[in-house]
């Protein structure tokens, strides 16, 4: 029996209505007064987290790439659209022209980190990049003036919302996902599995390795602004190396090249260490001890991550189920949704 | 190694091979730190010509491949491609101006799919924008279905429309070779450049891609230079053969030609006398 396939127009219209109904059900669980503050503020910074996993592994699992300073682009974006936001008048006008101008702000700094560095062949991205990511925060420790400095950007409107993190989730993932499955896309991962045969099949690679890179510090930078209005309060120390490395854990655990691998994977890391942290004295202390061991775990015994490059649509579930019902009484099919 | 021409061919000087060749080299030759690894290389390809080019391991042949697709930069002489200077032309130049080459070690695009690798192939004949792919407007989905169409059209060639879905890595040996032919034919070029296509293959899959490599050129109308070592299947597709030996081309002419050259025999047996 072969599995039922839905036509795209309607596999879309089944992903809409889904999306809309969680984003009821979060929202109504969440006026219910069913988490308290702290919860809610979790909840926002997986959200947050999600976006910044999804958009490295742009870079590093599409692209094939090894940037560490992707808490870069989300400290360049924080403070972006922190500072626009304190500038303009409150209103939500003002709250979608921060994140948007937090976004293109990052990209700007990609582009310009991009261009020499992805037109060498190598790993000269991976030391570029972590060399911004220590310049950035310097930088803004520096221009104290406009940055606060070292003890931090304050006062930032609060304009992160259930909603808000959540259309900028579901948007980060619709866009990259539609971008991957285009000729655009398929030139990323083809110079992802072998770049000399990429160029030898006319695809041009310094300007898709640059577009994919700058893409990922979009998104990061719209995270970054997410996060400034999440937490109300900035520091340059939050946007550290070990930031960016936290990112990376999350893509490759979750395997690099699937954007489900990295949502899960974000949410768990995200929620995980915040619960232990409080139940579990001193957890901090042994975070990056435990997150290296469950790294090299996965290593050993899943190389490409838990869920591979395996990718996964709403629909799909929808697709399986449709199976399930009309393959009764015929042989079932043995595939799990 | 005494094998006739293939009689089913058209003779070459029947055929009107165009005006301008092809591919034309003028004194090709490139150095890498003090050593030539080629060396006055001149050879021209006629449209819808079949060439060779044959020689010992390290000769210089995959240099030569390297060289016209831009890979490697020649230190002297030129070369045209149908016509038009390539000095200032990249890889990715030299594909669109109609240069489309395979591996002798094959670059496929192993975790994509047969059908994604010849559509990497098909890149530049779409013209959607990101926009348009993002919004997913009509032009989107209009020339991802034409394009697909003609993916499968071209991996009917090899009879591979059926494996579209597998991943190219996954592919036996044989059939990464033929895959990566497709892929080559989908940048619609004008010569086509084969590195070692029967390296690997058993007798029948290379009785099998002989046909292959005269039925492109007859459908596609295109030009063809090969290397490889199988000198049947040499002797029986090229209409013309370049033989090369430490960077230089030390022979050019018909396989038969070349079969009787003192020089080739020299090349490939060592000198009479010689212990």
């Amino acid at each position: 029996m072969k599995a039922l396939t839905l036509k795209m127009p309607v596999r879309y219209a089944i992903n809409t209505v889904l999306l809309a109904l969680l984003l009821l059900a979060g929202s109504a669980l969440l006026s219910a007064g069913v988490f308290g503050r702290a919860q809610t503020s979790v909840i926002m910074q997986i959200g947050v987290y999600i976006i910044l996993a999804v958009s490295l592994n742009v870079a590093t699992g599409y692209l094939g790439q090894l940037p560490l300073g992707h808490a870069g682009f989300m400290a360049v974006g924080a403070y972006a659209g922190a500072i626009l936001w304190k500038a303009l008048p409150e209103g939500s006008l003002s709250a979608v022209a921060g994140i948007i101008f937090g976004g293109i702000t990052a990209a700007v700094f990609g582009l310009i980190i991009g261009i020499p560095a992805l037109r060498l062949k190598g790993d000269y991205l991976a030391i570029i990049t972590l060399g911004f990511g220590e310049i950035i925060r310097i930088a803004i420790v520096n221009l104290s003036g406009i940055t606060g400095g070292a003890p931090g950007l304050k006062k930032i409107p609060k304009y992160s919302n259930f909603t808000l993190v959540y259309i900028c989730v579901i948007l980060t993932c619709v866009i990259i996902h539609m971008f991957m499955k285009s000729r655009h896309g398929r030139a990323i991962l083809s110079i992802r599995e072998n770049e000399i045969a990429a160029e030898s099949c006319g695809v041009n690679t310094t300007y898709y390795k640059v577009m994919a890179f700058t893409a990922s510090a979009f998104f990061a930078g719209i995270a970054g602004t997410l996060y400034a209005g999440n937490q109300g309060i900035i520091a340059p120390s939050e946007f550290g190396f070990l930031k960016s490395i936290d990112i990376l854990v999350m893509v490759v655990l979750g395997g690099m090249g699937s954007m489900i691998g990295s949502i899960v994977s974000a949410a768990v890391l995200t929620a995980l260490p915040l619960f232990l942290q409080s139940s579990l004295k001193g957890f901090n202390d042994y975070r990056m001890i435990i997150y290296s061991l469950l790294l090299i775990l996965v290593m050993i015994f899943k190389p490409s991550g838990l869920f591979g490059t395996y990718d996964f649509s709403l629909s799909f579930l929808i697709e399986k189920l449709g199976v399930k019902k009309s393959a009764k009484g015929e042989k079932q099919d043995g595939a799990k949704a | 190694m005494a094998q006739r021409h293939d009689p089913r061919l058209p003779i070459l000087a029947e055929r009107d091979l165009g005006k301008t060749p092809v591919i034309e080299c003028k004194k090709l030759g490139i150095d890498f730190g003090g050593l030539t690894a080629v060396d006055d290389f001149n050879i021209t390809v006629g449209q819808t010509e079949i060439a060779g080019l044959i020689g010992p391991n390290g000769a210089g042949k995959t240099t030569i491949f390297n060289l016209l697709t831009k890979v490697y930069l020649p230190t002297r002489g030129s070369m045209y491609l149908n016509g038009s200077d390539t000095r200032d032309m990249n890889t990715i130049a030299a594909n669109r101006a109609g240069i489309a080459r395979t591996f002798q070690n094959i670059r496929l695009f192993k975790e994509l799919t047969v059908l994604e690798n010849v559509l990497v192939g098909l890149h530049n004949k779409m013209s959607y924008k990101l926009p348009e792919a993002v919004l997913r407007l009509p032009s989107y989905w209009r020339e991802e279905r034409k394009t697909r169409e003609k993916a499968l059209d071209l991996l009917s060639i090899f009879d591979m429309q059926d494996l579209h879905g597998a991943k190219a890595g996954s592919l036996p040996y044989g059939s990464q070779r033929r895959l990566e032919i497709v892929r080559a034919l989908a940048t619609d070029p004008i010569i086509l450049l084969l590195d070692e296509p029967a390296a690997g293959m058993n007798p029948s899959e290379t009785g099998e891609l002989m046909k292959n490599i005269i039925k492109i050129r007859d459908t596609f109308h295109i030009a063809v230079l090969l290397i490889e070592h199988d000198m049947h299947l040499v002797m029986n597709v090229c209409e013309v053969v370049g033989v090369l030996n430490y960077g230089r081309l030390i022979a050019k002419g018909s396989p038969k030609e070349i079969q009787d050259d003192p020089l080739v025999i020299e090349a490939y047996l060592g000198k009479k006398g010689e212990t």
